[in-house]
């Protein structure tokens, strides 16, 4: 409030009028939120995915039951709030969708290439099996609060790792995870950016996703909202359920410790 | 009673060094750190190639720094570095066509991964600035550029001003977070042209 009056002082009367087609703009995109808030299509994903969890595949005709993800094998509930973690298993951290590379390649037996082949939902082809596992585990903890204690040596490293990527500018546009999500009330044209500096922002951002894109008409996972960030920075190519990614979900995840987790929800 | 519990104490102690000490091995030899991870986590796509991305220049190493210092020595040294690397144009005519840098300022293609070679770059002024009134999909990280010359005047130090803010944004501001469309060849000299037209010609609807 008292940014919006220095603003006005400054600027005077265009200003002035200019503050309110902003409000009235951002007003409008909350109430298309809340529209689709009632019919949330990332339903039919988590339905999907649950099936998808308890369906033998593979080579070794396994189902995903005896996948542990972080809070013993098979339990789902409360499990997205506490990721990423250390699994003494692999021996690192993990984030769900490294954790169920993990799952996938050891319990039911594909192959790491396989597995990681197809991320990402492309338009008019299948959905992708991993966007349908993630929103089913994502939405199992719903509801909760985000837990990240990093009580683990190796998860104050990641951690540690994952604050320097966001922190770090290269490329044609001396971009990083930084010119964007270090400033309150802020947009690229009308798009809202969260302030990552900003624990109740953070909260809400990242307690947000998975989510339903209706821009795409696919839930997107976290791995997907960064790897369209980084193209945007004019970054190298994210790979898929590489470590850097872990780090960079740590870094998100510890900035929103605490905040309720709402998703999967919808988004533009 | 008492002794049961030391007994299970110490189990306990025991079990937790154990389960404790692989991860202190792997700290201690399996570190990677932010370059490690980077080599792994991303590849050359499209226009954009990893090695060069990777060689990060003196103000993007120092701008990286989790609280740079943008007050101190270095960030003068740096900010003056960038100053000299200025092209500025002999025959002073920065003014050139402001329907073309309309044009630039709406478009953000190009050096995106997904982007081809040959895509002609935008400068994507709209993505952070509001510049002509009638766009109200603008956003909101840099300052308003409406009425830009009309509130700031046209005299040669304004125009010169505004030439090294879009040629390098790093020589005024260090850590600034405008990109540096001459310095990075992100657009060409004709293409700044345009957007100072689109700035400063009192034609420009920016100015009306």
């Amino acid at each position: 409030m008292f940014k919006w009056s220095v603003l006005i002082l400054i600027f005077g009367a265009f200003s002035f009028s200019q503050v309110f087609a902003d409000e009235d703009t951002t007003a409008g995109i909350q109430e298309y939120r809340d529209l689709l808030d009632d019919v949330n299509p990332a339903e039919l994903w988590i339905f999907s995915g649950e099936e998808l969890w308890y369906r033998k595949a593979g080579p070794k005709n396994a189902s995903l039951e005896t996948c542990d993800l972080g809070k013993g094998p098979g339990v789902t509930v409360g499990a997205y709030v506490e990721l990423p973690r250390f699994f003494f298993d692999a021996q690192k951290v993990m984030d769900l969708e490294q954790r169920l590379i993990y799952c996938r390649t050891l319990i039911q037996g594909f192959s790491r290439a396989d597995v990681i082949s197809y991320p990402f939902t492309k338009r008019g082809q299948e959905t992708s099996e991993i966007e349908m596992l993630v929103a089913y585990i994502a939405s199992e903890s719903r509801g909760l609060h985000m837990n990240i204690p990093l009580m683990r040596i190796e998860e104050k490293r990641v951690y540690e790792l994952g604050k320097q990527f966001f922190h770090f500018r290269a490329g044609s546009h001396d971009f990083g995870c930084i010119t964007c999500h270090s400033g309150d009330n802020q947009r690229i044209r009308l798009q809202e950016l969260p302030n990552f500096r900003n624990k109740d922002e953070a909260s809400k951002s990242y307690g947000s996703w998975p989510a339903y894109r209706v821009s795409a008409g696919e839930v997107r996972t976290m791995q997907h909202r960064l790897y369209d960030c980084l193209r945007q920075q004019r970054f190298p190519e994210p790979i898929y359920g590489s470590d850097l990614m872990t780090a960079l979900i740590m870094f998100l995840a510890k900035s929103a410790d605490g905040g309720l987790y709402e998703a999967p929800g919808i988004k533009r | 009673m008492f002794k049961g519990n030391l007994l299970i104490l110490t189990v306990l102690v025991g079990l937790s060094s154990w389960f404790n000490s692989p991860t202190v091995l792997a700290a201690e030899f399996n570190s990677p750190d932010l370059n490690d991870l980077l080599h792994g986590g991303l590849q050359s796509k499209g226009p954009v190639n990893f090695t060069k991305f990777f060689d990060q220049d003196s103000t993007q190493k120092f701008c990286s720094e989790l609280k740079p210092v943008v007050s101190g020595d270095e960030a003068k040294r740096l900010m003056s570095d960038n100053l000299k690397g200025i092209k500025f144009l002999e025959d002073g005519a920065y003014i050139g066509d402001w329907a073309r840098g309309e044009l630039i300022a709406q478009s953000g293609k190009g050096l995106r991964f997904n982007d081809l070679e040959n895509t002609k770059n935008g400068g994507n002024c709209y993505a952070c600035h509001q510049i002509q009134k009638e766009e109200l999909a603008h956003g909101t990280l840099g300052p308003s550029l409406y009425r830009y010359g009309e509130i700031r005047g046209y005299s040669d130090e304004v125009i010169r001003y505004t030439w090294t803010k879009i040629f390098n944004p790093q020589a005024l501001l260090i850590c600034s977070n405008m990109p540096r469309y001459g310095h990075n060849k992100i657009l060409s000299i004709s293409e700044m042209r345009d957007i100072m037209a689109l700035l400063l010609d009192p034609e420009s609807p920016v100015n009306q």
